[in-house]
């Protein structure tokens, strides 16, 4: 096991670097020349080559990656192009915070209705509600967010006049409300069915047949050996609710007006701003493998049964 | 096909007809699921609107109406129109057409030939082959689907559009760029980028356990070419993961071209897509005034994503020999 611990470590910084190779030639040389898309129809030979030189575009590609990503660990991201000479780090910061609550907001309402219901679904198979809720639970997960978002907004803020239509005041205020909704219930789905997955192979294991044998109520079965079993592959795939929710804030905070990652990178595509789109890809990347790294590791240690080779 | 299966176990001859192979038996049990019979039907009645667009549509998908701007639904525009008197209903046909040309190439190219192709020979031949390939596939699941996918589209665009417009210049065609195919291309190559790993994981742990069969064997032992073991012996025995796989992933590759069209990168307009469709009526004001407008479109993208989930699902039931 700990030789598998130690060959994903191992690997993590050719993830990144990868990565970062991967955005770096296509945020730099995927548009064209860059000089030529900076100065547009200004563009002529002389200023070309000097805007080249003072951007540093002539030395040798390695070079030019190197500067880059040292800078880019150093929190420089270089500056926006649509903001003229701001620096991307002095806009991304606030609004990493602002996602960041968001995020764990519809993190909140995945896990704290998407467990219990996937558990009590476990102990209900073979009943209606099993199948029903089940079903239910895949219509929700297809509603594109797309979709779902301007139908809520619609229902919950045009018609019904429950909640303010879009702004962000804080993890504490009411407006939070809708956009965790919608971004947490595809989450909610998919979580019930991966643990009333897992429940159901537990509860069919030999152990809890001893476990009930050997007298233990219902409730101590349920808790400590059923619960805690199936909990197990849970771990796996919290980085991948995390990556899902990157998509989902894209739409999300454009269309509710929160000034978060999702709607500055949705800003800056339309604005094809590449500084910024390069910066939140790299970071959205690196978090990433970091997750997917912590996931396989805990996963590993939580779960004994687990041999890699 | 029907041959391959026939020795599959007694228990399983009893209870189906005599004969009868996998994938007939799998088809059968297929057919009595009403949920999955009624989403095959729905995907056939919303692909063929969009495939005969051009025949059903009942106006041009840029025909300006403007006798109509912004009305809601009635007899003369099933679906309303948009901001400028634009049919809504035709543009949705001709957006579904888009969308199922572009997941239809994704899933062929990225999907099929590159995935399997590449899984086959990895999980076969092993060691280097292998760890190059499995090592490539790792590099593009450390992105984000979504993220690889955006960043694909936001840079290539330029340098795609420059090369379309060399075709243009150089060749007797014309008219490349504003029929629009630069931007298939340009979704087709960022969907099938994050395509083909998933793919390939699947179809090389298949191999994996395959290889070491007696059949295998003994076809190397009577002297079959490589090629032959590859795609007559392990390609039809791991088809069944593949045909789930081929469901689920038609349901979210609609999915991510409908989002990059939402985000600008995909159909630019004025030529129709879901995508931009949803955004227009998305918005706060748009919602306020002209609220039939999500209608048409958001109901044929949900069918396409619900369905495709549901057969995957129903598939996996069905193929999946633990289950059976």
């Amino acid at each position: 096991m700990w030789i598998y611990i130690a060959r994903r470590v191992l690997w993590l910084p050719f993830a990144l670097l990868a990565v970062s190779i991967v955005t770096f030639t296509l945020g730099i040389y995927g548009p064209g020349d860059p000089v030529t898309v900076m100065l547009g129809n200004k563009y002529n030979e002389e200023a070309a080559t000097r805007l080249r030189r003072e951007l540093g575009l002539d030395r040798p590609f390695f070079v030019q990656y190197g500067d880059y990503m040292w800078g880019f660990v150093r929190g420089d991201f270089g500056d926006s192009l649509r903001f003229r000479d701001r620096p991307v780090r002095s806009l991304i910061g606030a609004k990493m915070w602002v996602s960041a609550r968001l995020s764990l907001a519809a993190l909140i309402v995945s896990y704290s209705l998407g467990l219990p219901l996937g558990f009590w679904l476990a102990h209900r198979q073979g009943r209606w509600e099993d199948p029903t809720i089940v079903a239910i639970a895949v219509f929700l997960m297809s509603i594109p967010v797309m979709i779902s978002i301007p139908f809520m907004l619609w229902a919950f803020c045009l018609q019904l006049h429950w909640v303010p239509c879009s702004g962000w005041g804080g993890f504490f205020d009411v407006r939070i409300v809708l956009p965790a909704v919608t971004m947490g219930i595809p989450g909610v789905a998919g979580l019930a069915r991966l643990v009333r997955a897992s429940t159901l192979d537990v509860l069919g294991q030999d152990f809890i047949r001893t476990a009930r044998a050997k007298g233990l109520s219902e409730w101590r079965v349920s808790s400590h050996h059923v619960f805690q079993n199936a909990m197990i592959p849970i771990v796996t795939i919290v980085a991948f609710s995390i990556a899902g929710l990157i998509g989902g804030a894209f739409i999300t905070e454009t269309i509710f007006g929160i000034p978060g990652v999702g709607q500055f990178a949705v800003d800056s595509i339309f604005n094809r701003d590449y500084p910024v789109i390069m910066t939140i890809t790299l970071l959205g990347a690196g978090a990433f493998v970091i997750a997917n790294l912590l996931a396989d590791v805990t996963y590993a240690l939580v779960d004994p049964r687990i041999r890699y080779r | 096909m029907t041959s391959r299966t026939r020795s599959g176990g007694t228990a399983f001859q009893q209870v189906s007809k005599a004969g009868e192979g996998h994938f007939a038996r799998a088809f059968r049990r297929l057919l009595r699921k009403r949920l999955a019979v009624i989403c095959m039907v729905v995907l056939v009645v919303v692909y063929g609107a969009g495939i005969f667009a051009a025949w059903i549509a009942p106006h041009d998908y840029n025909a300006q109406d403007y006798t109509a701007i912004r009305k809601p639904p009635s007899t003369e525009h099933w679906a309303g129109t948009d901001f400028t008197g634009r049919d809504v209903f035709t543009r949705v046909l001709w957006g579904v057409q888009n969308t199922f040309i572009l997941t239809a190439v994704a899933i062929l190219t990225g999907g099929l030939v590159i995935g399997v192709t590449l899984g086959l020979v990895s999980g076969y031949f092993g060691g280097r082959t292998d760890s190059v390939i499995m090592r490539l596939g790792e590099v593009f699941a450390s992105f984000p689907d979504i993220l690889l996918v955006i960043i694909l589209a936001a840079t290539l665009r330029p340098r795609i559009i420059d090369g379309v417009r060399w075709i243009e210049d150089h060749t007797a065609l014309d008219g490349l760029i504003n029929s629009g195919i630069p931007d298939y291309i340009v979704i087709s190559l960022a969907l099938v980028a994050f395509g083909w790993v998933g793919m390939a994981r699947l179809v090389r742990g298949q191999v994996l356990v395959l290889r070491t069969t007696q059949y295998v064997d003994a076809a190397k032992a009577i002297g079959a070419s490589t090629r032959r073991i590859l795609f007559a012996h392990l390609l039809p025995n791991a088809i069944s993961p593949i045909i789930v796989t081929v469901s689920m992933g038609m349901g979210s590759l609609a999915l991510t071209e409908i989002f990059l069209s939402w985000l600008g990168l995909g159909i630019q307009p004025p030529r129709p897509s879901l995508g931009v469709m949803l955004r227009d009526a998305g918005s706060l004001s748009a919602l306020r005034e002209t609220p039939w407008l999500l209608l048409a479109p958001g109901l044929a993208a949900l069918l396409l994503v619900l369905c495709w989930n549901l057969l995957g699902d129903a598939l996996n039931d069905v193929l999946n020999p633990r289950t059976r």
